[in-house]
This record gives C-alpha cells, sequence and structure tokens, in this order.
C-alpha cells in the first residue's frame, strides 16, 4: 500500500490518526444490541411465511398460550408500511408488520410469538398453525415487467410494475459506429452485516415515550417511521442506536419487525427483544443488486463512445421500504448509468417490478454496482471488438480535466477531478504492460485476464436530488450540536450516526482543524434522538460532507465565542487570537489561555466577565448545506489480473489495484478501510454471493453454508493509490467516498474473465462469476463454432 | 434460531456411551460440534439428549502400532494438521487436515465426528478410503471392523447401528517410494468441496487406489493393478469419468474431470 507514512504530530484534515473507536472495539468492550439486557425482558420470535404467495385462509394459535402469540388482527391500530415514490405513476404498496389477508414472500411475517427466551418463543412459533391457500407466483422480473406473470401482487393494481421511466436524451449519431448489445444481469444478494438488525424496546413512564435501542444506520427515520405506524407524536419515540456492526443500507431501513416489538412492549408493558439470525437475514431478507439490462454502447471506430440505448429491470421484490422505496435502485439507473463519459445520445427505459421476494433494499454502492457492470463490461466488448485496449476507449470518452466542473447528459454536476490521469496511474499500478506480456505466454488450461472499470460516485446527494428521483426521504440541511464543558472538553452531537465509518475520530479532526482542539479532547456523541440535531442519518456516502460541514459550521461559530471571551479576559483584540493546542494564542505569542481556562471562567467565574458580555455561552446549534447541492463526485479505476481455469471455471484473483479521488481525504487510513471493505463486499458481488429463487420464490441459500461471502483468504494482493483534487463545492474540498470499493470490483473482474475467456470466444453476462457460469460460458461458445 | 431445550449426558468410558445409547435411540453423541452445534442450532436436529464423549481419553491416542496407525476419533483436525506425530502416509493426514474449513473449526472439529456425520463432501471419509483404512467399532454386542470404503452407505448414512461408537481409524502405514495425491475443488477457502479426487500409489504392496468425492452418496473408490498409467491415456480418463458408478454430469463432471488430471499428474511426476 502506498501514501504518506503516519504522522504523529498532525492530528487534523489529512492525518492518519488512529481510531478513537479502536480502543472499545479491539478489546471486545463495544455495546451492540445484543449485549443490552432490560430487566423483565422478554424475547420475539416471528413465525414466518414457508410459501411466496398465498392467501391466508386461518391462523391457529396453541391451545392454552393464545396471549403469547399475536397476529395483525392483534394489532388493529397499527398502520402498514407505505413508502410512496413521488414519480408519476407509482403504484403503492402496504405492508402491514404482520401479513394481512395474504403472505407476499418467504419469510413474510405472519404472527409473533413472546416468550422469557428466544428458544421458548422459537417453540411456541412451531406450534403455530396457517393454512394457506396458495396462489400464482410471481418469481421472475421479466414476466413481472412484460405483464406474462399468472400471479399478481397487489389486486388493486394495473400490473405488476411499482414504476416505469423513461430517459430520452437520444441525438443522432455517426452512421459507421460499432454498436454492441448484450443482456447483462446481477445477482440477489444479501448485504450480511457481521451484527443483524436487532431490536430492544420498552415504555418509559417517567418521560412517557417509548425507548427503542435499534441497530440502525438512520435512528431520525425510524423514528419518524415508527411514530407513524403507531400513531405517536415523535417526541414519544426516542430511537437509540448503539455500537453498529456495520449497516450497508441494510440498517437504513424501517423494519417491520421493530414496528411489531414496539407494539408489544406497549401492549404488555415489558421490555421485548428481537434479535435477528442468519437464517431470518439470509432468507427472509434476501434484499438487493438484483437488475437485468438490455444494453446497447455505440462507439465511434476512433473509440470514442458516442451512446448508450438501455432498457433495465429491477427485481424490486413485493413491497415499497420505508424510507428509500421501491424505486431508488431504477431511479439511479435512469440517471447514473452514463457514468463519468461524455456521450452524444442517451436513453434508458426502466421498470421496478414488483415480484414475490422480499423487498429491494440499497446495499453500499446502491445501483451504481449495478450500473458500472452494465456499462464497463459493455465498453470492454466493444474495445475488443475494436481491438483495442480499454483504457484506449476510456481516454477518448472519459470526461476531461480541462471540462471540469461538467454538466453531464443526465445533468450531473461533476464537481471536479482529472478521470483519464486516475485511470491511467490504476493502469500502471498493476503493471498492466506485464501483465499482457505473461498472459501473451499461458494459452493452455488456465488463462490470464486483464479488466478495469471506471466509474464516478456521488456523495452527499442534496435535496433536489433526491427529490428529483421521487424518494419519499428528501435530505435537507445537516446540524451540530456543539458546546464546550466546564473543564473544556467540546461536546459534538450529530445526528448521522456511525456503523463503521469511524466517525468519532474523524470529526474530531474536523473540529481539530478549526479549533485546534486535540481529538482526545473531542467527545462526538450520536446515534441516538434524544436531543441530537434531526438527521437522515448515515447513507449515500454523505457524512464526511454533511456532518463535517455541520460540525466545522458549529467550530467555527464557537470560535467566535470563544475569541470574544478571550479577547477580554487577556486584553487581546478578538481578530489577533490564533487557535492551536486546545487554547488560543495572541498573534505575537506574549500571552495564552487554554480552552479549559476560558470554559472554567464562563460557568464558574463569571464574576470575571463584564456585565454587557453575550450571555449566549459555550453552546450552540450551527449547520451546514452544500451549495450546489448535486453532491460530490469522487472517482476511482480499478484494475486487476486474474486467472481462470478453463476445466473447472475457477477465477483467481491474481493482483489488483485501485486509484482513487476522493477529494481532500478527512483520514486517509479510514479511507483506505473503506476501500478494502467495499472491495471484499464487490469481490462477493462479482465471485461469490448469490441467493437463486427457484420457480415457486423459494430462497436457495438460507445459510452461509449456501451463501458464500468472501473472507481474508479471498482477498486478492491490493495497490491502492489517492489523488487529492479538493472539490469546489465542499468545506474542505472533500468528497464521499464511502461506497466506491464495492461498486467496480464485479465490473473490473467480469473484463478480466472476459479477457481471459476472448480467445476462446466465451463471454460472461451475469455475476457472480460461479464456476458453472464459466463452464456453460466455455460450452456456449464450443457449441456456437 | 436456537435449539430445542436438550439434556447434555457426560459418559465416563465407552462402554457407557454405548449404554446411554442404547437406553436412547435417538440420543446424538457429540464430539468437537462442529456440524452437530449448527444442526441443533438450526433445528435440524431435535434429540432430547446429547451424550458428550469429548472427555473420553481412551479415543484420543495417536500411535503407530507395527505397521498402521492407529488414530483416536476424537484427534482434532488442528493436531492432525501440525504433524507432531510420527506418520506413516508421507505427509498426507496432515495436508488432508490443513484444508479442512478454517483453523477455528479444525481446533474443535474431530476426525471421528466428520467421518461418523458422513457428509458427501468432507474430507475424512475421502482420504480414509484413498488410504485403505478401517474402523474400530464398539457396539452393545462387542468391537468389529469396517472398512473405510464400505463404511459410509448414502448421504449422511453409515452402517454405524444406533448405539455403536467409533472407536479408533487404523491406517496402513505406506512404503517409502508411496505416492499420494489429494485434491479438492471448493468455492473458496473453508467451504465444503464440490469435488474431490484422491490417488495412492504404493510399490511396496502393489496398491492403486484412486477415489472420487462429493459425489451424491458414498465415495467411488477404484482400485486395480496398473491404473495410473492406463489413465496417463486422456481417452482412458473420459472413459472412467462416464463410468455408470461415479455418474456425474455437468459442472460436476468437468470438476472432477480437472481435478482427475491433476492427481494423476501428481501420482506420475508430470505435474
Amino acid at each position: 500500500m502506498t501514501g504518506a507514512p503516519p504522522d504523529t504530530q498532525a492530528k487534523g484534515i489529512g492525518a492518519r490518526l488512529a481510531r478513537k473507536e479502536d480502543a472499545r472495539f479491539l478489546s471486545g468492550r463495544g455495546e451492540f444490541v445484543a449485549d443490552i439486557r432490560r430487566p423483565g425482558m422478554l424475547d420475539v420470535a416471528f413465525v414466518r411465511a414457508p410459501v411466496a404467495h398465498a392467501r391466508i385462509v386461518d391462523i391457529e394459535k396453541p391451545e392454552g398460550w393464545e396471549s403469547l402469540v399475536y397476529t395483525m388482527a392483534d394489532m388493529a391500530e397499527v398502520k402498514p408500511i407505505v413508502a410512496a415514490s413521488k414519480l408519476p405513476g407509482f403504484q403503492k404498496s402496504e405492508q402491514y408488520p404482520l401479513a394481512k389477508d395474504k403472505v407476499r414472500f418467504v419469510g413474510e411475517m405472519v404472527a409473533m410469538c413472546v416468550a422469557p427466551s428466544r428458544a421458548r418463543a422459537e417453540d411456541l412459533a412451531e406450534q403455530v398453525f396457517v393454512d394457506y391457500e396458495d396462489l400464482p407466483v410471481v418469481s421472475d422480473m421479466h414476466a413481472a415487467a412484460n405483464g406474462t406473470a399468472e400471479g399478481k401482487l397487489h389486486e388493486h393494481w394495473d400490473s405488476n410494475v411499482f414504476l416505469e421511466t423513461q430517459v430520452d436524451n437520444k441525438a443522432g449519431i455517426a452512421d459507421d459506429v460499432v454498436s454492441v448489445r448484450r443482456q447483462l444481469s446481477t445477482s440477489r444478494q444479501c448485504q450480511v452485516p457481521l451484527e443483524g438488525r436487532g431490536v430492544v424496546c420498552w415504555w418509559d413512564h417517567r418521560l412517557n415515550r417509548l425507548e427503542m435501542t435499534s441497530a440502525a444506520q438512520m435512528p431520525h427515520i425510524n423514528r419518524t417511521g415508527l411514530a407513524e405506524c403507531l400513531g405517536l407524536d415523535e417526541g414519544q419515540v426516542r430511537v437509540v442506536s448503539p455500537d453498529v456492526g456495520g449497516g450497508f443500507g441494510y440498517k437504513g431501513i424501517l423494519l417491520p419487525e421493530e414496528i411489531c416489538c414496539a407494539w408489544l412492549a406497549m401492549k404488555l408493558d415489558r421490555p421485548i427483544r428481537w434479535i435477528e439470525d442468519r437464517n431470518e437475514h439470509l432468507s427472509a431478507n434476501a434484499n438487493c443488486r438484483e437488475h437485468a439490462y438490455d444494453i446497447s454502447v455505440h462507439v465511434e471506430r476512433s473509440g470514442r463512445l458516442a451512446g448508450i440505448d438501455c432498457d433495465a429491470i429491477v427485481d424490486s421484490g413485493a413491497y415499497s421500504s420505508y424510507p428509500f422505496s421501491a424505486c431508488l435502485e431504477a431511479a439511479q439507473i435512469g440517471s447514473i448509468l452514463p457514468g463519468p463519459y461524455k456521450m452524444d445520445s442517451y436513453s434508458c427505459h426502466t421498470r421496478s417490478a414488483a415480484t414475490n421476494k422480499p423487498p429491494i433494499l440499497p446495499y453500499r454502492g446502491v445501483a451504481r454496482t449495478g450500473v458500472c457492470f452494465a456499462l464497463e463490461v459493455m465498453l470492454d466488448i466493444a474495445a475488443r471488438e475494436l481491438g483495442i485496449e480499454p483504457f484506449e476507449l476510456r481516454e477518448r470518452s472519459l470526461v476531461g480535466p480541462d471540462d471540469m466542473p461538467y454538466t453531464n447528459i443526465t445533468n450531473k454536476l461533476f464537481d471536479s477531478g482529472d478521470y483519464i490521469a486516475c485511470m491511467h496511474r490504476a493502469v500502471e499500478a498493476l503493471d498492466w504492460s506485464g501483465w499482457r506480456a505473461r498472459q501473451a505466454e499461458t494459452n493452455g488450461r488456465k488463462r490470464i485476464g486483464l479488466g478495469l472499470a471506471t466509474f464516478c460516485e456521488q456523495g452527499a446527494h442534496g435535496t433536489s436530488v433526491y427529490h428529483g428521483w421521487g424518494i419519499p426521504m428528501v435530505p435537507g440541511y445537516e446540524q451540530c450540536n456543539a458546546r464546550v464543558t466546564t473543564d473544556g472538553i467540546l461536546e459534538l452531537q450529530i445526528g448521522a450516526h456511525s456503523h463503521g465509518q469511524s466517525m468519532e475520530t474523524t470529526m474530531a479532526q474536523v473540529a481539530n482543524t478549526v479549533l485546534g482542539i486535540d481529538p482526545e479532547q473531542v467527545r462526538i456523541m450520536h446515534g441516538d434522538t434524544g436531543g441530537s440535531p434531526y438527521s437522515t442519518g448515515t447513507w449515500g456516502s454523505r457524512n464526511a460532507v454533511m456532518s463535517g460541514g455541520a460540525v466545522a459550521a458549529a467550530c467555527e461559530k464557537l470560535a467566535d465565542r470563544v475569541r470574544r471571551l478571550a479577547s477580554h479576559l487577556m486584553d487581546v483584540a478578538a481578530d489577533d487570537l490564533i487557535f492551536e493546542n486546545g487554547g488560543v494564542v495572541s498573534g505575537d505569542r506574549s500571552r495564552s489561555m487554554t480552552l479549559a481556562d476560558i470554559a472554567h471562567t464562563w460557568y464558574r467565574a463569571p464574576q470575571l466577565l463584564p456585565d454587557d458580555v453575550d450571555p449566549a455561552g459555550l453552546g450552540l446549534v450551527a449547520g451546514y448545506k452544500m451549495r450546489p447541492d448535486m453532491g460530490t463526485f469522487s472517482y476511482a479505476t480499478h484494475a486487476c489480473a486474474v486467472e481462470v481455469d478453463t476445466v473447472t471455471g475457477a477465477v483467481k484473483l491474481l493482483d489488483y489495484a485501485i486509484c482513487e479521488d476522493g477529494g481532500v481525504l478527512l483520514n486517509p487510513m479510514v479511507v483506505e478501510g473503506q476501500l478494502l471493505g467495499g472491495l471484499a463486499q464487490g469481490i462477493g458481488t462479482a465471485l461469490y454471493e448469490e441467493i437463486p429463487f427457484d420457480d415457486e420464490a423459494q430462497p436457495l441459500a438460507s445459510t452461509l453454508a449456501d451463501y458464500m461471502v468472501p473472507g481474508a483468504a479471498e482477498m486478492p494482493h491490493l495497490t491502492i493509490e489517492h489523488m487529492e483534487t479538493p472539490s469546489p463545492f465542499s468545506t474542505f474540498g472533500q468528497k464521499g467516498i464511502g461506497e466506491g470499493g464495492a461498486i467496480a470490483p464485479p465490473a473490473a473482474i467480469t473484463n478480466a474473465v472476459n479477457d481471459a475467456l476472448g480467445g476462446l470466444g466465451a463471454e460472461i453476462h451475469s455475476v457472480p462469476i460461479s464456476p458453472e457460469r464459466v463452464i456453460a460460458a466455455l460450452e456456449a461458445a464450443h457449441e456456437s463454432d | 434460531m436456537k435449539a430445542i431445550d436438550y439434556r447434555i449426558e457426560r459418559a465416563s468410558d465407552v462402554a457407557g456411551a454405548v449404554e446411554a445409547l442404547q437406553a436412547d435411540p435417538f440420543a446424538k453423541p457429540i464430539a468437537g460440534g462442529q456440524s452437530l452445534g449448527a444442526m441443533l442450532n438450526l433445528r435440524l436436529a431435535q434429540p432430547e439428549c446429547v451424550i458428550d464423549i469429548v472427555g473420553l481419553d481412551a479415543l484420543k491416542g495417536l500411535r503407530i502400532e507395527s505397521d498402521e496407525m492407529v488414530i483416536g476419533p476424537l484427534v482434532t483436525h488442528a493436531r492432525l494438521e501440525d504433524g507432531r506425530y510420527d506418520d506413516a502416509t508421507g505427509g498426507m493426514l496432515a495436508h488432508v487436515a490443513a484444508g479442512i474449513a478454517y483453523r477455528a473449526v479444525r481446533n474443535s472439529g474431530t476426525i471421528g465426528g466428520s467421518i461418523c456425520h458422513a457428509d458427501p463432501a468432507a474430507d475424512w471419509i475421502a482420504a480414509t478410503a484413498a488410504l485403505g483404512a478401517t474402523f474400530d467399532i464398539q457396539g452393545p454386542d462387542g468391537t468389529r471392523q469396517v472398512a473405510a470404503r464400505d463404511f459410509m452407505t448414502s448421504a449422511f448414512e453409515t452402517t454405524l447401528a444406533e448405539a455403536d461408537v467409533l472407536t479408533a481409524i487404523r491406517v496402513p502405514a505406506l512404503g517409502d517410494t508411496a505416492r499420494w495425491s489429494y485434491r479438492k475443488f471448493c468455492r473458496k477457502t473453508g467451504e465444503f468441496a464440490l469435488a474431490i479426487v484422491s490417488g495412492v500409489v504404493d510399490g511396496q504392496t502393489g496398491i492403486e487406489r484412486l477415489v472420487f468425492s462429493a459425489l451424491d452418496g458414498a465415495p467411488v473408490v477404484i482400485e486395480r493393478a496398473g491404473l495410473f498409467d492406463e489413465l496417463a491415456e486422456p481417452d482412458a480418463r473420459q472413459v472412467l469419468l462416464d463410468d455408470d458408478a461415479l455418474s456425474i454430469s455437468g459442472h460436476r463432471r468437468a470438476l472432477h474431470a480437472g481435478l482427475l488430471a491433476d492427481v494423476i499428474a501428481d501420482i506420475r511426476g508430470t505435474a
């Protein structure tokens, strides 16, 4: 790995500061939902549908235990989850927390059982008898989208399509372009965070509110959704998110389980707990990434990209989830498929198909992983057709450094960067030409292939972006509560939360840059709706920019107040004071005071201050909004070399290189951690992770024995190169970069596999690239010879 | 998921374990618990009684007795992997052990537990068949021996009766000039194999043995003189792979074909 050596002096933005969080995590002292106990706590287990589509004829509670088993009929006052896209033509779904009348996917909850332990609750669940009347199952998104499926998900709908959209920026292109068309697809996956979802909740009679501890990325959004469904005002719900073991989008969703547990806690007046197990996650919440593309790219003989036409379907599952809706993926596909490229013509038709599968949820990268796969695989196929290297095609088509800021064909405003230089650095970091030479020597059973993929990643999406996509949740402003305590500690309270982003460290680094305070003297408080500013939370690579911007704004304002107090106490002009080493110092360095001294005076020795001092004090709220609010665009190129065994179909990663530009990096070490974790997940999408469904929409991978997640041994040798082009739109020039690692690997690895198989006429069109898919591609090539 | 409410009985010796199994035909003995633990938690196994045999020292030996290795069924994969014992298999036991799952699993999982569980994709079922091992089994009526190749009858089924306990795995010593190969195909590190092929050739005994495993049921063992010379010919390999006894097709056949080529190369020293 490259990069500057750790600098132990500098602790502000840009320092490779060791994480403040590490001490508790590495010594096993973190506190996750499952670590929490409450006196009198009861455990819940759910009865889940064993069939994908059926009418519920009858639910029989076990005799003698009726009072411990609940169905939707018992929860009549609870409202369903409705997440309506604001785009015209959207068909609304109503998801009751426990199924009402019928079930629409395997794993949907039908009844809730409560007992002193989870095992006892499961014993009860086994004794609940549900009589189902089977309905025709919609298991195929193509049939759902094309209107050929026999079944119908929602009776009052016109079709099995949540929403259809069309982007049409078609323009004339030259006659002699090379056009290639393929059908490509990504498989259904799970996010598989190390820690699953989990809830502990109870009613606090003193404060007259529901207390919910939940493994959540977006506690305020959960609170809003819970209050709506339960008919409470938002002040009657407090959501606390403790340490969270990875989220990746899954923990941004309001779960029906949370609503059920909250209702039961109120009903029984007892603490209620539900901890998701791996089986529930994999089978009942198999929920992301499933896209199908019919895509054509048109490239001029010179290698310049002229246009794209695409028809995309997203398998959105049975319901629209709160708050991202069933259409986030498709809305993104239409708007971000053009990637970091210039082109003359673009059209994209999308359909969000409703099927008898769990609702689709966002996963790190959201639709970007799918569109990067679709477009980048097509560009390499076109390059092969033209007989040029993949980077030659791209250098003629990428938005150039002189074009910045650049408004692309779908009106995305790219803020800054040199996409072409980044690509070349990745190509060199991999030693592309060296691998080409080795490739020429291996033409037997095992073949070498090279691939790359380039993308730009919109982070910190602003109001206009989410409003434009019709998403029910629209982000606005980000705020920070800041105060200096009596002893000079800086407390910062933000509405976003960390599920692994290291914000306790990076936000303290931001404070250090503004106030000169040691990060050890900064206390970050987050993940608690009780008192923190409202926030849409942690999603969409937004916190470096949004929370970082809010923390900086609050620290700037605090600096003003501190400066005025210090000016009086030190008898130095306010504008002659400099913040450093946890205090202020006069410009001529003759006088200084620590923040602790100033705070002590303010709180405990106010007699030292003049009568006309501003009484506002050392605590305040400040906010941030990026302008323009299109978001930041970080970008990267991934390049890799693979070896394909043409007999067994095995794919081995030989080497991997990433060059990325996240603008000004708050902490490069944290960014590298994000890249490594993202890459592991991207390798999962590329080579391993898949939940197949049979024709009856039964999930066929319900344990980690069937659902393969890459481990440490599957990680290749990796070279990381950083570029740091500041964004002109954010506070420090920082950009969101949390998801990028997971975006490009499926595209880069597929391109490398197709490069290896090119000489044999075989081509991969679907991920994960299982050995079966490689052998099937080779057999198809053999048959067409 | 959580296991059903079951009770644990600790056996004080092998005879006690046999007795406990006789008393409750649905009881399950537990050794390292690496398979049974997961099956209990998924409620795939719902015994009322689990008989803990981990404390039985009589089942933990690992020694050479005249011309064979005698391995106690409670010997862990990790112990076999680490190789700190007198070995008569030219390193094959350590090689096979090192490829099982992850170290954490190998630290607890036992050779006997793996054999008795009889997962078609497990390693010791295949490796002991390739090495021509025999198993000592103690039951209510005394002790008997079964050849490894005859032990497993189908997926997760063996010749063990309800109250039988595996007490030793006897592996014949390989000669100094013997060659072995053990190849498996896993989707990723630590997964169960999708295909296993193993070969053993011993000039001193004249044995030439080839094992295909990770099939639908028990491993298929092919043993005859001249086998590996014969299989140097690619055509002969195709005939073998098409044999009804194997009944493999599609991708699984491709995997076994690839591994077979590797095993032949290993054995013939042409890799």
